[in-house]
């Protein structure tokens, strides 16, 4: 890893523009696409058909977890049993989404992942180039143990500052996105860089990183620094194996400047990512349920942020809260962070990806207004008629608490 | 070989949620994405899909990386998606699936016959010929054998 250059054409080994063919050091699929994978690899006439490098390979369930009805259920029996039979990691129900347990301790800077979700381009905060393919795709690597990639042109997204009150790295998230637009980043990567990005701590990396894809990007990469390493020796990762990564020589084809110490809370506004305004300009807007969860806002951090607002208080709109994975769940259940959210009157829901994808648990109806921590509003997405707005978990909170949308900065004078 | 069908035209930055809905997705039936493709977005385009050229407009296939997406309009019978850009996922998922992709900014009308080379990279209106941008060498081999799968069926092959 000698070479010069942006982090992609480092960690790809080659110039942007080119194509080319590397093996994977680790691949995922969830219930969703892995049931599709496994379609397309049973498919597969190759001679000797077999699944190359099984340990590099996870299968992890968190789409619709556990099962809502039966179809989904034999759809995923079969893959459990297959990933069982041929010896890859099985994450089943209740472990959490994909991207954060690949997140905690499994994923490497330098790595080359690819996850069978468009959202894998998340573990690029850990310094990996970490990508989402389709469903054939994922079998294609089950079978050959890797892949073609056309090594992108990068944008950096330079940082400066710092976050402080109520805005969080959700808000930096929506307002990259929005400067990019839902396209402005189409195959090419971000690079996050500047003060602002290295004073950036990982799960908030974890968050910028997720909606790299809202612009169409490949993947959102940060540098593997001090705080990288920290975080993957919490989860117990070798030392050794932590690769440091610096800035060297990188071209980028644009840069969007973003200055953390004027980040206001942002809403993405129905039925667009990219439609991002001040949380005050839709103050009072009425609202029939909160959602926090998801890879964007799933973490400890972000239910904690919630919890320091709710606590004590009783929410007004029903209201559901779903951890990222089982290990920010017990987390929140030894910190009292969780007590404090049902105390709140909030409903819990398994590790997983909660109604996000518009399949179970909190699917929205005709004509009702949901606001989400999630990653996209597009229209009937969560819901056929129903509107959805996005924020961070901080303007959730004091939403829900009012039954309408509120900014958080409403919170410095007092609630009503 | 040349291959013509009627141009069904749609707007910008249509999502894979809008080409078939998540609670579609958990099936084996594929029938099922033709029957309810394009459900959220317009009742009125999955009876037209059959031998159709899908013309949209940019962004075509972002969000959700499913493959139920581009499954749904091969399984529906289009022949090609043609749009100045594509997001990148949905676009492998085409070529995967043998779906011929153009990445250019054709202008048509729904109805309007649109014809293209599969081993070239032009789409052709009756007005005008369209140059996409060319796809790598990969992605050309992998369509020719009519998808992945096929693609790395032949390359086991003594």
């Amino acid at each position: 890893m000698t070479m010069a250059g942006t982090l992609s054409e480092r960690i790809l080994g080659s110039a942007e523009g080119t194509y080319v063919d590397r093996v994977v050091d680790r691949a995922f699929a969830h219930d969703g696409t892995g049931a599709q994978a496994l379609v397309a690899f049973e498919n597969f006439r190759i001679r000797d058909k077999s699944i190359i490098n099984p340990e590099k390979l996870s299968i992890i369930y968190d789409h619709i977890s556990p099962a809502n009805n039966s179809v989904t259920a034999d759809l995923q029996g079969d893959l459990r049993k297959f990933s069982r039979e041929n010896g890859m990691h099985f994450h089943d129900v209740g472990c959490g989404i994909c991207h954060q347990i690949m997140s905690e301790g499994v994923c490497l800077p330098d790595e080359i992942v690819v996850g069978a979700d468009s959202h894998s381009c998340t573990l690029g905060a850990l310094g990996a180039f970490s990508t989402g393919v389709g469903a054939t795709d994922m079998a294609g690597i089950w079978a050959t143990g890797g892949t073609w990639f056309r090594v992108p042109e990068s944008i950096g997204i330079v940082l400066s500052g710092k976050l402080s009150g109520h805005a969080e790295p959700k808000d930096v998230a929506l307002s990259y996105v929005k400067a990019l637009g839902m396209d402005g980043g189409t195959y090419k990567a971000l690079e996050f860089i500047g003060d602002g990005a290295a004073g950036m701590p990982v799960e908030g990396r974890l968050t910028l990183s997720n909606m790299a894809v809202e612009t169409g990007a490949k993947v959102g990469l940060f540098y593997a620094d001090a705080l990288t390493r920290e975080h993957l020796l919490g989860y117990g990762v070798d030392e050794k194996t932590i690769h440091m990564q610096k800035p060297d020589d990188c071209t980028y084809e644009s840069e969007v400047h973003i200055d953390l110490d004027n980040i206001d809370p942002l809403l993405a506004v129905p039925h667009r990512v990219d439609n991002a305004v001040s949380v005050t300009k839709y103050s009072g807007t009425q609202i029939d349920q909160v959602f926090l969860g998801t890879c964007t806002n799933g973490r400890f951090e972000d239910l904690k942020r919630f919890a320091d607002i709710v606590r004590g208080k009783k929410v007004a709109v029903r209201t559901i809260v779903t951890p990222a994975s089982k290990d920010v769940y017990a987390k929140a259940v030894s910190t009292g962070v969780l007590s404090d959210i049902l105390d709140a009157g909030c409903i819990i829901c398994p590790p997983g990806c909660g109604p996000c994808l518009g399949a179970h648990m909190g699917v929205l109806g005709e004509g009702e207004v949901g606001l989400s921590t999630a990653n996209r509003n597009f229209r009937n997405r969560m819901g056929v008629g129903a509107e959805y707005y996005l924020c961070s978990p901080s303007t959730a909170a004091i939403s829900a608490l009012y039954g309408e949308i509120r900014s958080p900065n409403e919170l410095e004078g007092g609630l009503n | 070989m040349i291959v013509s069908g009627h141009a069904v035209v749609i707007g910008e930055d249509v999502d894979t949620d809008m080409i078939i809905a998540g609670r579609y997705l958990r099936t084996t039936d594929r029938s099922i994405w033709v029957e309810h493709a394009f459900e959220d977005y317009d009742t009125s385009i999955a009876g037209r899909l059959n031998g159709a050229v899908l013309v949209a407009g940019k962004n075509i296939g972002c969000g959700s990386s499913r493959e139920q997406a581009a499954a749904a309009l091969k399984e529906a019978g289009v022949r090609a998606v043609v749009a100045p850009s594509f997001a990148r996922i949905f676009f492998r998922n085409c070529v995967n699936l043998g779906l011929y992709v153009f990445e250019a900014d054709v202008v048509c009308e729904d109805g309007d016959i649109i014809s293209f080379d599969t081993d070239d990279s032009y789409v052709k209106t009756s007005d005008a010929i369209y140059q996409a941008k060319p796809l790598s060498n990969r992605m050309k081999e992998i369509l020719s054998a009519g998808g992945l799968n096929a693609y790395l069926s032949r390359q086991g092959e003594p």
